[in-house]
């Protein structure tokens, strides 16, 4: 355990009590220093995007964060609690007390509040920027404390530091990157080591911590589902291979009656923490570990042959409870279509079901499954250090390495699932690589310590008591193909376990054999020293490079080496609150809407929240119509202006021709005569002239290319890289009222309607006719 | 026969239980019939919740939870007091005690905010 610092202090074997407790306590001293330098590391890293662009709120959900955190801070908490917002979704409106998690915004406005009362004049968008680095500290110093309950501080320091710079976390939390896991992975980290704790130390104190560190995990995060069936899993897991414990009764029964009401008490979750299935898994293991508790207890009270026969008795009568119980349950679970799981929890489970059904939560790019690449890219040297871990924590398996092993393998198969939850994968890649970086430098410099030249020849007292672990590692470290020995190594274990019992002193010798050759070890420190200099490297350069970018302002980087900024968004979304009423709607596409209503401060059909998939097929149908039936749904809507963003002529590639066929699928599942084939020729999707007529004519192709043969003469598109197909047009429902400086943001007004139609009355005829023709054909617009 | 010697293995069965349970210490005994009491108030709640109907849920369920809420800490201050568990033996059963207390304070006060 004290590892490090003695390999510090050299070897004092024979020192006395004095000079053992002044190690310790300079040890401890160097691991405090340490734990601030990792807490300065992990903020000073994500400030990249501060230092290359300014300090602004990346992305788009961060947005609405921050605009909830200045509602906040202006008109107090209660105002925020029962906040109806009628400036998105409109008309229907959100219920923002009642929808959103209120972790992130009391946090940051509680820092703004508390700093400022201090006569410290921070902004709100100065604390909103600032939050994740914060916490990102704060999650480096929670995973110390959780390493150090599983195998020690040396194991803790490596983790931390590990935490602090793994480029997964960073490209969630860089400065200006004001969304929920910034917290949550704080909240998830500190509740995991409470749990530990209370697992460890059996003390009912850290049990409550724990459930209010569950509280506040809950508070932050849809993702808190992780941990309400990953603390039962572990449960289920001791106590089938006979782990019980009173410690574990008392770690989980409290968090499960604690964790639930507080869980209730959180708007969102609301009476979901009883009603759903993502919370049985809790309740199940809170009935058997009570059955568990009890059968011991009658165990320890009885003597052995009255037990057989009350096992005899309770195995007939109490498993026909179980089956009615289990029956009853059943069928109240089979009742709803979902088996009661929501949409999200069913993708992770089965993750071919969101692109059948919800393609919504397909659509989103951040919801697809991962590359192999990326696994390196997020995690680097981690990738291969975890497998390491996870046979150290056998060595020896402790509840508290089991429960670290459990974690890691689940977050695995969800970050498989989801390339967002490669977030979840960090924290337990970066404890488990801590724990056998950790292991290794213990070997080694124990091998270096006991061969330099001059050293008294007795194994220290030390390696004693971690006998076994001296014995058993050099077989296994660092060359781990032999994955296989860990079942011979236990019973390696197990022997010299016995023979140091029984004779010490031939024991002792046969240990020194064991050990690594000097220079082996030498050049291995030396190769483990650089390993972690790559791993330095390249999270560095991918928080200063590939995860720095706020999406609001993009660069581009000319032949003379300067640098060109685009700052078209912002440039639309300042025009848009200068230059039109206060009350006025904005149409676009979902992506935009919080950003619209943040910053332009404008209301808005459907925002990123997407929680009415009616209301965007109603808009995904509007873009995909041609201009006269779009004008007609858009003017139901009440809605003045059309947004939309286009990235032709600059090479922007996120732009909405591209999102197109997903407004015409999401449109399609709702409006039945969209249909998506309309908008391929031969099943590609094009945009030149040898598009469809459908594509040619939607909203979408013209409000994106109305005059873009003005730029260039040709009309070449410089993300599809062809010409276009239809290039002089004139637009009869819309007129264009900006454009910003690089054509990346198109704003259109909606023309006002004609106060007289000429040949009313002809007209009326033809429409009833066409009319009843386009029922007989069965295909109902309902738009007509 | 064999009905006859199942029903003496059991009465054999009850007996045992209860003479061995006669000998625990009076203090654990009474945090015993206050676990029991606190599950009857939860039991009696479940059946009231079954006649009436469940509105308002929130109460029902803060009701419902305190109860059994409070039988969990008092085993959990059960485990902590009794002798015969060496695990714990180094923690004073006025340390316990207090835990009990702090975490009841949480709990009722989530309650008292949860009821309505």
């Amino acid at each position: 355990m004290a590892s490090p610092e003695s390999a510090v202090n050299g070897p004092t074997m024979t020192a006395g009590a004095a000079s053992k407790s002044l190690r310790n306590a300079f040890g401890g001293v160097i691991a405090f220093i340490i734990l601030v330098l990792i807490g300065v590391l992990a903020f000073s890293i994500r400030l990249f995007s501060v230092i290359k662009y300014e300090s602004v709120i990346h992305e788009f959900d961060p947005y609405f964060n921050y605009r909830v955190t200045q509602f906040l801070s202006k008109n107090g908490i209660y105002d925020f609690w029962n906040w109806f917002d009628d400036r998105t979704w409109y008309p229907l409106g959100r219920v923002i007390g009642g929808t959103v998690y209120p972790g992130l915004t009391l946090t940051a406005g509680t820092i703004w509040k508390v700093v400022n009362s201090l006569n410290i004049p921070l902004s709100v968008e100065t604390v909103c920027v600032f939050t994740a680095p914060i916490f990102s500290a704060f999650a480096s110093w929670a995973a110390y404390l959780l390493t150090k309950e599983v195998k020690g501080p040396g194991a803790g320091l490596t983790a931390a530091a590990l935490l602090a710079m793994v480029p997964s976390y960073i490209s969630r939390s860089v400065a200006g990157s004001y969304d929920n896991e910034a917290v949550a992975i704080f909240a998830l980290v500190f509740t995991f080591y409470l749990y530990i704790k209370t697992l460890n130390t059996g003390s009912l104190f850290y049990a409550t911590l724990n459930a209010l560190a569950y509280f506040y995990m809950v508070c932050s995060w849809g993702g808190y589902t992780f941990i309400i069936n990953l603390i039962p899993m572990h449960v289920l897991l001791c106590i089938v291979t006979g782990r019980y414990s009173s410690r574990l009764y008392i770690a989980y029964a409290p968090l499960v009656v604690l964790g639930t009401l507080l869980a209730s008490l959180v708007p969102v979750v609301g009476f979901n923490a009883v009603l759903t299935s993502e919370h049985f898994a809790s309740f199940l293991v809170f009935i058997i570990i009570h059955v568990v508790a009890l059968a011991y207890y009658i165990k320890g009270i009885l003597s052995p042959k009255m037990f057989k026969v009350a096992v005899t008795l309770v195995v007939s009568v109490g498993l026909a409870v179980c089956c009615a119980v289990i029956a009853i349950l059943i069928a109240v679970v089979a009742s709803s279509p979902t088996k009661g799981w929501s949409g999200r929890s069913l993708t992770l489970l089965d993750p071919t079901y969101a692109s059948k059904y919800i393609p919504i939560i397909a659509s989103v790019s951040e919801h697809q499954p991962p590359t192999w690449p990326s696994y390196f890219m997020d995690i680097n040297v981690l990738a291969f250090l975890v497998p390491a871990g996870i046979i150290a924590c056998f060595m020896p398996l402790t509840d508290s390495s089991s429960f670290v092993i459990l974690y890691i393998v689940t977050s695995v198969y969800f970050s498989g699932v989801m390339v967002r939850l490669m977030l979840v994968l960090a924290p337990a890649a970066c404890i488990l690589s801590g724990i056998a970086l950790s292991e290794a430098f213990n070997v080694l410099t124990r091998s270096i310590k006991f061969q330099l030249p001059g050293i008294a020849g007795n194994p220290s007292i030390a390696s004693e008591e971690n006998g076994s672990s001296t014995v058993v590692a050099p077989n296994d470290i660092p060359k781990t193909e032999e994955a296989a020995k860990e079942k011979p190594a236990k019973k390696n274990r197990k022997k010299e376990k016995e023979n140091v019992e029984k004779k010490p002193t031939p024991s002792k010798t046969e240990k020194r054999l064991l050990v690594l050759p000097l220079e082996a070890s030498v050049i291995a420190v030396l190769l483990l020293v650089l390993l972690g200099a790559f791993y330095v490297v390249h999270c560095v350069w991918a928080a200063a490079e590939a995860y720095s970018a706020p999406s609001i302002v993009l660069t581009s980087h000319s032949n003379d080496g300067g640098l060109h900024v685009f700052d078209d968004f912002r440039e639309a979304y300042s025009w848009l609150s200068h230059n039109t009423d206060v009350d006025d709607k904005v149409a676009s596409w979902w992506d935009y809407g919080y950003q619209t209503t943040a910053m332009a401060n404008r209301t808005v059909l459907v925002d990123n929240n997407t929680w009415n998939n009616t209301h965007i097929a109603t808009v995904g149908t509007a873009m995909s119509s041609p201009e006269k039936q779009a004008w007609e749904i858009f003017h139901s809507l009440d809605v003045k202006y059309v947004l939309v963003v286009f990235g032709g002529v600059v090479g922007y590639p996120s732009d909405d021709i591209n999102k197109f066929l997903w407004m015409v699928r999401i449109g399609g599942g709702v409006f039945p005569h969209i249909k998506e084939p309309d908008y391929l020729r031969d099943g590609q999707y094009r945009i030149d002239a040898q598009a469809t007529p459908t594509m040619l004519n939607c909203l979408m192709y013209k409000l994106s290319y109305f005059r873009f043969v003005e730029t260039d003469g040709k009309g070449f598109d410089r993300v599809r890289r062809t010409e276009i197909g239809k290039k002089h047009f004139k637009l009869t429902h819309f007129e264009e009222v900006f454009t910003t400086h690089h054509w990346m943001v198109r704003i259109y007004k909606l023309k006002p309607q004609r106060n007289r139609i000429r040949g009313k009355t002809k007209k009326s005829k033809s429409s009833r006719s066409v009319s009843s023709k386009r029922d007989v054909r069965g295909k109902r617009n309902p738009w007509h | 026969m064999g009905r006859s010697s199942t029903v003496k293995e059991t009465q054999a069965l009850f007996q045992s239980l209860r003479s061995a349970y006669a000998a625990t210490p009076n203090n654990l005994k009474i945090i015993d019939v206050f676990v029991g009491f606190a599950v009857l108030t939860a039991i009696i709640q479940v059946v009231y919740m079954a006649v009436v109907g469940s509105f308002p849920f929130n109460s029902f369920l803060s009701g419902v939870l305190s109860c059994i809420g409070t039988a969990v800490l008092a085993v959990c201050l059960r485990i902590q007091v009794n002798k015969d568990n060496k695990e714990f033996k180094d923690v004073a059963p006025e340390r316990a005690f207090a835990d009990f207390i702090l975490c009841n304070l949480v709990l009722h006060l989530v309650i008292m905010n949860f009821m309505g």
